[in-house]
């Protein structure tokens, strides 16, 4: 007899709700939905698990730019290797971030030619390297969007609160409404309208758990989109889109929550309370594929300027604006605008070992999920 | 290829064998080489010949240490080639300043897994190296064995033939990270390091005669199932709900976002079989108390040749890829 143990997953994996799910969906969709999962999570979800292929055709997922380094440009990577380059510094980073190629090349090719530079898991553990090497200069490389964004700060908190003076920061922090904002409001020659593209939302997990379901209120009242926050699980893909279709075929658009186990209306107000305490929106942040988009990124407040590595090393860090690969059409994808299978060089010149654009960089990225789970899905 | 080694080249993956065949291949090939085996038979067939070295961090893990990994490592080689396990090389390279009292710790453990496999050390080495040349201990064997078992190739396997795997996966690579520095996860959770000759000799004992054996070491089952579909032109086909995984290496995976089957193991192999030897040899694999979960977990077709796809319980279908890149944690 097998051990009986506890499963943490199956209930979110269940075979007969999967099927019993995609049924029900297969019987009510009616109408095309185009449906945007914001989240690279998502992304890789619905991938990985094929969930495209126990669907009806009615619903198209429109993978959106929530992968914290798909949408990192070329500037923000090349301050990253630049800085590894300094001398007496250690570069910290999060996991896949490693790997990114800028325009020098990744952190892990600085890695390669003799560079210090780290990755963490937790951003507290920076405090542990930092006091290992007092005669250095550790510099937090930190990305993400909401969900991470807290984790710095409590580093950020740790390291005032120490009076460390050997740790800086280089802040790449996003937030996720305002891009979708700027999915629905944006118009320009490229493109007649994103508008139209996009039918519906499934709202980030993790992102949501932190901000609340509340920061999406906007999308269904002002832009008449339904947002359904999701769970990352299959089986929270495929509620979240029964949800949705439920909508459209009441003609409804509200804002609704599939993942009530963790997300709350309010969300996780300690953190946000955190996030607010030591961050400070920027005017513009510059989006890999989307362009500079209004408030959409943070910097440290004017008080911890002192622990901001791109005023300190303002001299060495380059200014100027990069085009992206002629090639690669990562902001299409990031947009929506296009599948990663309309790339000529998907799979042949772009590979995840060799990377050209940043979607096929992280496992989140739309391309490294097509490339890694895509072949046999329609 | 890049101009710098990165990391990324040491993964048993697909980096690993752009390097392989870039460098090595392109200077020293050989009919022996060419055929990608974990050891080249010599001597007519008479002999299995490989070397390993090995580096690890912590030296001591849950479930082993550096110096019985040494032993595991080349001599299961040897036992996928259906060779026993006879006369092993050990070389050590010792970083100044290394306890003398570990280093007893670990021969002894090595001395202890020789026994289990059979083999005895008949050459060795040593190089003391100034702090900071090795990252503490590397150690480095090599070995040789006595085929018992004829005809095992990675070429071998045909339309129709089984696949079974002797245990539950991803136990070690899990164990590992999980004890790494910076990491920090509190895990029962013990890698499954082991000699396999004695498995492989029950199955000789039995009657049974296996189409080809690999351990599924670094790049995991992954790995081991995508090089299978090239060297043998076919498809591999596995059912996902019936790949066993231990509930902790789940949870290490769904944390930092890895994939079970690109997991590393140390005491874990794969089976390609006619599917009439199946239950025969479940059952000699399931007497090892290790390998309670042995099971079979997919079919060989003509689908899709020299891919591997993988079935979900509700029946949609995906690309199981080499693995590439170094194992990295998801951001969020």
């Amino acid at each position: 007899m097998p051990k009986q143990e506890l499963d943490l997953f199956k209930v979110f994996r269940n075979p007969e709700h999967m099927k019993a799910l995609a049924k029900l969906i297969k019987k009510e969709s009616k109408t095309k939905i185009r449906v945007m999962e914001v989240c690279g999570g998502h992304t890789h979800t619905i991938m990985k698990y094929g969930i495209p292929q126990i669907l009806p055709d009615t619903i198209e997922f429109v993978h959106g730019p929530g992968c914290p380094v798909c949408i990192m440009p070329k500037e923000r990577i090349d301050h990253a290797y630049i800085l590894s380059q300094q001398p007496d510094v250690i570069m910290v980073t999060l996991g896949d971030m490693i790997k990114v190629p800028g325009s020098h090349g990744s952190l892990a090719q600085a890695r390669s030619k003799g560079a210090d530079v780290r990755f963490v898991y937790s951003p507290l553990d920076v405090l542990k390297i930092a006091k290992e090497n007092p005669e250095k200069k550790v510099i937090f490389f930190a990305i993400g969007f909401e969900t991470t964004t807290p984790m710095t700060a409590a580093l950020v908190d740790q390291v005032v609160k120490l009076g460390l003076k050997n740790v800086l920061f280089h802040i790449n922090h996003v937030t996720v409404p305002e891009v979708m904002k700027e999915l629905l409001d944006s118009r320009d020659e490229h493109v007649d309208s994103y508008n139209n593209r996009i039918d519906a939302f499934i709202g980030p997990s993790h992102v949501s758990v932190i901000t609340g379901s509340k920061v999406y209120e906007q999308f269904p009242e002002k832009y008449k989109r339904p947002v359904v926050v999701t769970g990352f699980e299959p089986i929270d893909v495929v509620e979240g889109i029964l949800m949705i279709v439920r909508q459209v075929n009441d003609g409804r658009a509200d804002l609704e929550n599939q993942y009530k186990r963790s997300v709350s209306y309010d969300g996780n107000t300690t953190a946000q309370a955190f996030i607010n305490k030591y961050f400070d929106q920027k005017d513009l942040f510059k989006w890999r594929g989307l362009g500079n988009i209004p408030k959409s990124g943070l910097k440290l407040r004017d008080e911890f300027a002192h622990l901001d590595a791109e005023k300190i090393y303002d001299d060495v860090l380059p200014k100027e604006e990069i085009e992206d690969h002629k090639l690669c059409i990562c902001g299409d994808i990031l947009r929506g605008m296009a599948k990663p299978t309309d790339c000529q060089v998907f799979g042949t010149a772009c590979k995840p070992n060799k990377p050209i654009g940043s979607c096929m960089v992280s496992s989140e990225g739309a391309c490294a999920a097509y490339y890694k789970y895509g072949g046999v899905l329609r | 290829m890049t101009k710098n080694i990165t990391l990324a080249h040491g993964n048993g993956g697909e980096e690993n064998n752009e390097l392989i065949e870039g460098v090595f291949y392109k200077h020293l090939k050989n009919d022996y080489l060419k055929k990608s085996e974990d050891a080249s038979l010599i001597e007519g067939g008479r002999l299995a010949f490989t070397t390993d070295s090995f580096t690890i961090s912590p030296l001591f893990f849950s479930g082993g240490d550096i110096g019985k990994l040494s032993i595991c490592g080349t001599c299961n080689d040897l036992a996928m080639m259906g060779a026993a396990p006879k006369y092993v090389t050990l070389a050590m390279m010792i970083e100044e300043g290394f306890e003398m009292k570990t280093l007893d710790k670990i021969v002894r453990s090595i001395k202890k897994e020789l026994e289990v496999c059979g083999a005895v050390v008949v050459a060795g080495d040593t190089k003391v190296v100034p702090r900071g040349s090795v990252d503490k201990l590397f150690i480095n064997t090599s070995g040789v064995g006595v085929v018992e078992l004829e005809g095992i190739s990675a070429s071998n396997l045909s339309v129709g033939d089984a696949i079974v795997v002797s245990r539950d996966i991803g136990a070690h690579g899990a164990a590992i990270y999980a004890n790494r520095e910076g990491i920090d996860i509190e895990s029962t959770l013990k890698s499954d390091c082991a000699s396999l000759w004695p498995m492989v000799k029950a199955l000789k004992d039995a009657g049974i005669k296996p189409k080809e054996m690999r351990d599924a070491t670094r790049g995991g089952l992954a790995a081991v199932l995508n090089e299978w579909a090239k060297a043998s032109d076919v498809c591999i086909e596995v059912e996902e709900a019936s790949i066993p995984i231990a509930q902790e290496v789940k949870g290490i995976c769904e944390l930092l976002g890895f994939e079970p089957t690109a997991l590393a193991n140390e005491g874990t192999f794969v089976l390609a079989l006619d599917p009439k030897d199946v239950e025969k040899t479940v059952e000699v694999l399931k007497t090892f108390e290790q390998n309670e979960q042995c099971t079979m977990i997919g079919t060989v077709t003509d689908e899709y040749k020299q891919k591997v796809t993988m079935t979900s319980e509700w029946d949609t279908k995906r690309f199981l890829d080499m693995p590439t890149g170094e194992l990295l944690p998801r951001i969020c």
